[in-house]
């Protein structure tokens, strides 16, 4: 359950806009967001809708145009790689294509040795470090044995997603980013992986922001929607309220756009355009 | 009784790697499609459906290989053709197929127009260009493409746009049967309704006769096709109507798709996910008994040693498991009565 008092990350203004003069496009346009500890927040939108943008911003990947964000009440401040790395150690993220998170050259074991590393456990002695990759590979249903010595590439797509949340596990940040983490993945695969994903939650106790255009998830998953339109929110709320009882045009036709099971699927709605 | 579009009998394929391992990811399917009528196929990735996509339409190229069956389309039996006959007249004419990464299979160095003359003139050299030319925008008319679109290279066209061009390029011959592989997989919600109303309406105007649509996506494959098919390991576990299949599946892995569905509608906040344990069996050496039987909830001793057959029951629905369909209605209730409490 989240906590409601304690904000975690916090956005003021976040402004994102690409290219000058006549290509100047606004891709994120003056988000506030606020994300409460042990939140689940859903950020849904059609593709072109800035859910990226925003995504690679929080995660520091780009710089904001304009607008600030505050990281735990302070503002983040990621000037120096040092400082960079830390506010790394915090905020994690999963990734929509599996094939392309991992290096290929890398073994599965030093992927998961990094991790270990990157928390401090440096010093510890080689036995203990092999116990909690096994900890965190059969967390996720995966045997570390059959594991050693292979390559990402070996494993089928949802094998490797799911061994991008036992990374998560050992990791055990503040924030995770899921760039629709379930788009590559079929069906089946995407029950477990949301499974875990909300036990990890749990587990270590952190924010989850959903980055999807899958509102089937976000209804299922989250604590707070938000729908983005051209780069603003145009709508926030619980799902209930959101996805039940939307109150925006766009939130409407987004989810009548769904195909459901229990209710009629109106065809009728769809307009041809670019 | 409508006629029959699409017959095939007992279709046997196989992969042969390259270390001379037999791989038989499609395994005696068998299927009929009727005109008008629109089949479905759900499943895993891995579970073989692509392949049966490529299978139907006869023609092999390695390390696909045909072992046996039959596929007879509108009453013309194809299998044993040569590839280059059913290359002229069987491709694009009988079946029609969009491949699963539509967005790449157009050639970025041509215009639309010409990537539609290149179609037509490889079954039919003599058309005139100007021909080709009204048949194409009739054709990107139904579709709701502007007419511009013809003149333009694929680079300049978006994801949903370029899709329906891809469609389009292989409607143009007035095909028989159409497969769609995954048409919607990368494409966002709007988009996607867009496609399917696009594709249904290819239907009503008699553009093509029936269609076979693969997906993993089991509401939108409610929504599409009559009938639904579900394979698994590369046999056809269950078969019925779309209704049939999605509110009462009969096969336990039928069962458990239809479990992780996540829809956005009202009480499905509450209903828990139930994802299937374990992994498909390896194709190469295939489990003798039931494949499904090492991951089954429902799974009895004899299970891994007797192969089933499709079971059929009236109302042509059928399903590939050992326990009979009363003891297995039993079996589930008893289950949905544990999760209750």
């Amino acid at each position: 359950m989240p906590d409601e008092n304690i904000i975690c990350l916090r956005t003021i203004g976040l402004t994102k806009v690409f290219g000058v003069g006549r290509q100047r496009c606004v891709a994120v346009d003056h988000v506030n967001l606020d994300l409460c500890v042990r939140e689940v927040v859903s950020i849904v939108g059609e593709s072109g809708s800035g859910k990226t943008t925003l995504a690679k911003m929080l995660l520091g990947l780009i710089n904001p145009t304009e607008g600030e964000i505050y990281y735990q009440g302070k503002k983040r401040d990621i000037s120096t790689q040092r400082k960079r790395k830390e506010y790394w150690k915090n905020i994690q993220a999963i990734f929509q294509d599996p094939y392309s998170s991992y290096n290929i050259f890398n073994k599965i074991d030093s992927v998961l040795l990094d991790c270990i590393n990157m928390r401090g456990g440096r010093r510890l002695p080689h036995a203990k470090k092999v116990e909690l990759m096994a900890e965190a590979c059969s967390f996720v249903n995966l045997k570390f044995e059959e594991l050693t010595n292979k390559y990402p590439f070996e494993l089928s797509g949802g094998q490797m997603q799911r061994l991008m949340i036992a990374r998560i596990f050992l990791l055990k940040p503040k924030i995770l980013l899921a760039d629709e983490p379930t788009s590559m993945i079929d069906a089946c695969s995407r029950a477990t992986i949301l499974d875990m994903l909300m036990q990890l939650r749990d587990e270590v106790g952190m924010t989850v922001i959903f980055i999807t255009h899958d509102i089937g998830l976000a209804y299922y998953v989250s604590d707070t929607v938000y729908i983005m339109k051209h780069g603003k929110f145009v709508e926030r709320g619980t799902p209930d309220e959101v996805i039940l009882h939307p109150q925006e045009d766009y939130t409407r036709r987004l989810i009548n756009d769904v195909p459901k099971i229990y209710e009629e699927w109106d065809l009728s709605t769809v307009e041809y355009s670019s | 009784m409508a006629d029959v579009i699409l017959e095939v009998r007992e279709l046997t394929t196989k992969y042969i790697t390259r270390f001379r391992e037999d791989v038989y990811a499609v395994d005696h399917v068998s299927l009929k499609v009727e005109e008008g009528k629109s089949l479905g196929i759900a499943g895993e990735s891995g579970c073989g459906k692509s392949t049966l996509a490529l299978s139907l339409m006869g023609y092999y190229f390695p390390p696909l290989h045909y072992t046996s069956g039959e596929i007879i389309i509108d009453g013309r039996n194809i299998t044993g053709m040569h590839p280059d006959d059913i290359r002229k007249s069987i491709l694009g004419r009988e079946i029609a197929y969009i491949p699963q990464s539509a967005m790449n299979a157009l050639n970025p160095t041509q215009k639309v127009i010409n990537i539609i003359e290149d179609v037509y003139l490889a079954h039919d050299p003599y058309k005139p260009k100007e021909e080709i030319y009204d048949l194409a925008r009739d054709c990107f008319e139904v579709l709701g493409l502007p007419a511009d679109v013809l003149q333009k290279y694929p680079v300049e066209l978006s994801g949903g746009m370029k899709q329906r061009t891809v469609i389009a390029v292989s409607v143009i011959l007035f095909p028989k049967v159409l497969i769609a592989d995954e048409p919607t997989s990368a494409l966002d919600v709007t988009t996607q309704k867009m496609v399917i109303k696009m594709l249904r309406r290819l239907m009503e105007d008699g553009f093509i006769k029936s269609m076979i649509f693969i997906t993993h996506e089991l509401p939108l494959l409610y929504n599409v096709t009559d009938d639904i098919m579900v394979m698994y390991a590369g046999q056809i576990v269950e078969k019925g109507t779309a209704k049939q299949t999605v509110f009462d599946p009969l096969h336990p892995y039928a069962k458990g798709l239809m479990g992780s569905i996540i829809v956005p509608e009202n009480g499905l906040r509450e209903v828990n996910l139930t994802a299937i344990p374990g992994v498909p069996p390896n194709l190469k050496k295939p489990p003798s008994g039931c494949r499904f039987a090492a991951r089954c909830k429902y799974v009895r001793p004899e299970c891994k040693v007797t192969s089933v057959g499709l079971r059929e029951i009236d109302g042509g629905r059928a399903y590939r498991c050992i326990i009979k369909e009363k003891e297995l209605r039993a079996a589930f209730a008893k289950e949905a009565d544990l999760y209750a409490r």
